[in-house]
């Protein structure tokens, strides 16, 4: 690149440099903010932090587990929803719809993604929340009601109710990965199977197979957003910190948490114990989605790669 | 001749745009019949045709018939999974399944329930190896990544796999375009050896490979077939003039 000795350039280079620093610059600051503030908590109950299970501001205890386990737990329900069911999308919509169905139900997907979080909240308040106290609980009771995870009084608010806004809203981002992933499936990979005389099923075994990090990379990503989710969950888990084997009780999240009661928060300590699990949360996200990440890549890697060679 | 393979009056149309035009030919058991033509000439569509590769491309439709073994693989209730197996295919690109070799090979077998046994499946990946002349370079690392292995022999080990299903012909369509010389020579060396098995059709760009390797070459140009002739006729005395000057390098 020519170097232009104008000043008007230089002026311009530098704004274009400092808008690209200003990024992490703000991520070291967050980051900095977060461990500088959670210093009390950290100094008077160290990692002990993040499994003592008494959460009670108004007697200085706080433990970080009940928010752990609620956001774990919600976060793996929303999975085990979600990620049959976007996988069901994706492989329909690359390997078996018409353009002409795929391009309609892709754009309603991409659409669901940019309903504001606390819509799905109200929505499940008013509608998810009556439906599993009426009927899903009670058929899950009377069918499943030996299983510690079913029983317990039926509210409609809880944990189940949390685990199912959180997979209704991480599917279309999974979707869309997993669909961009089996997108960059060499089609090569297709004919081969078929030609081997292979079913459209078993051709699109062949086709997981050679996504499957990406897949992985997607079911990640899904992960990172259930575990940051705010709003709709704060409105339909019922915000109580406790570990219970139901999912029909109530429980809380490390986000949920935050959320709800840093207005509260007016003392140091509590104030400390609250960024500390938001810092718990940030590294948390960022790992998640780095791992994320480097698997899609992956995938699309390869897929590059044999474009070329 | 005994034909294994009898296309009649073949039309085959993208949308509404035609690309083969009224195609009759004939293919003997156990020869070797090459394409060649200029690009975009319809060769690979036609060999496509052979075995309904093109049914994936949904614009695609197709007139007349292709009688293999006295059926017409058009004719509505065909089974194409089962025609596929009788009629293997071999790719430009070498296109291995991210797995082991022996998984590569196996798949077909398992896929279509060929075996009888987890010996049986072995000595099945063990003969389709073997046929393809890759036995001797891979059998100390059957269950590493084909993707380790080079371009040349990754498309031997297609063709490996492609064989390990006991189809009756191969197609295959130029499978030694993306090859350096050596790893071309030994493919050619293979067609030449799996004749004696297999009926081969082959799409080549090459036209000393055509002449090396085949029995007869058809000649496309534009979606039509110029002419059909033993391969020894169409390079030394050809009825066409389109095709010798083809032949000749005056064009293409």
């Amino acid at each position: 690149m020519a170097q232009s000795s104008t000043l008007g350039d230089k002026v311009y280079r530098t704004i274009l440099f400092a808008a690209a620093t200003s990024i992490l610059l703000i991520v070291a600051a967050v980051f900095y903010m977060m461990v500088q503030s959670s210093m009390p908590t950290l100094q008077r109950f160290g990692i002990g932090f993040l499994w003592a299970s008494e959460w009670n501001p108004s007697q200085e205890l706080f433990g970080a587990l009940p928010f752990i386990y609620g956001t774990v737990v919600s976060s793996i329900l929303a999975l085990l929803i979600a990620v049959p069911i976007s996988l069901g999308i994706a492989v329909f919509l690359v390997e078996q719809a018409p353009k002409k169905i795929a391009k309609p139900i892709a754009f309603m997907i991409e659409l669901l993604a940019a309903i504001p979080s606390v819509v799905y909240g109200l929505w499940g308040i008013f509608v998810l929340a009556p439906f599993i106290r009426e009927y899903l609980g009670p058929v899950l009771q009377d069918n499943l009601g030996f299983l510690p995870i079913f029983q317990g009084r039926l509210t409609g608010i809880g944990m189940l109710t949390g685990g199912i806004i959180l997979a209704i809203m991480i599917t279309p981002i999974v979707t869309a990965v997993v669909r961009d992933v089996l997108e960059a499936v060499p089609n090569t990979q297709r004919e081969a199977a078929l030609a081997l005389g292979a079913t459209k099923w078993e051709t699109t075994m062949i086709v997981l197979g050679n996504a499957a990090s990406g897949i992985a990379g997607a079911v990640v990503l899904g992960l990172g957003r259930a575990v940051g989710e705010t709003m709709a969950v704060t409105m339909v888990i019922g915000n109580s910190p406790q570990i219970s084997a139901s999912l029909f009780e109530p429980a809380y999240t490390i986000a949920s948490v935050l959320a709800a009661n840093f207005a509260d928060a007016t003392d140091e300590l509590y104030l400390s114990a609250l960024i500390e699990m938001a810092l718990v949360l940030f590294l948390v996200t960022v790992v998640i989605n780095g791992l994320a990440k480097l698997l899609i890549m992956s995938v699309a890697g390869r897929a590059n790669a044999s474009k070329h060679t | 001749m005994q034909s294994k393979i009898s296309i009649k009056d073949l039309d085959f149309f993208y949308g509404k745009a035609q690309a083969l035009f009224d195609i009759s030919l004939e293919i003997p058991e156990r020869e070797v019949v090459a394409f060649i033509g200029p690009s975009g000439c319809g060769k690979s569509t036609f060999l496509r045709t052979l075995n309904r590769m093109n049914d994936t491309i949904p614009i695609a439709s197709v007139k007349g018939q292709v009688i293999i073994d006295g059926k017409d693989i058009y004719a509505p209730g065909t089974d194409v999974v089962a025609l596929r197996r009788k009629v293997g295919m071999v790719f430009q690109k070498s296109n291995p399944f991210p797995k082991s070799i022996f998984e590569n090979v196996a798949y077909g077998i398992r896929i279509n329930g060929i075996h009888s046994s987890k010996e049986d499946l072995n000595d099945r990946v063990e003969k389709a190896l073997r046929d393809a002349a890759l036995w001797d370079e891979v059998k100390d690392r059957l269950s590493m990544s084909a993707f380790g292995l080079s371009g040349g022999q990754q498309q031997r080990l297609c063709i490996a796999r492609a064989l390990a299903v006991q189809p009756d012909v191969i197609l295959m369509d130029e499978p030694a375009s993306a090859l350096d010389p050596i790893a071309t020579q030994k493919i050619e060396e293979l067609v030449v050896e799996l004749k004696k098995n297999y009926t081969i059709v082959i799409v080549t760009h090459n036209m000393q490979q055509a002449a090396r390797v085949s029995d007869r070459t058809a000649f496309f140009m534009l979606g039509k077939l110029i002419e059909y002739n033993p391969t020894q006729k169409m390079f030394t005395n050809p009825d066409e003039k389109l095709t010798e000057d083809y032949i000749t390098g005056r064009f293409g």
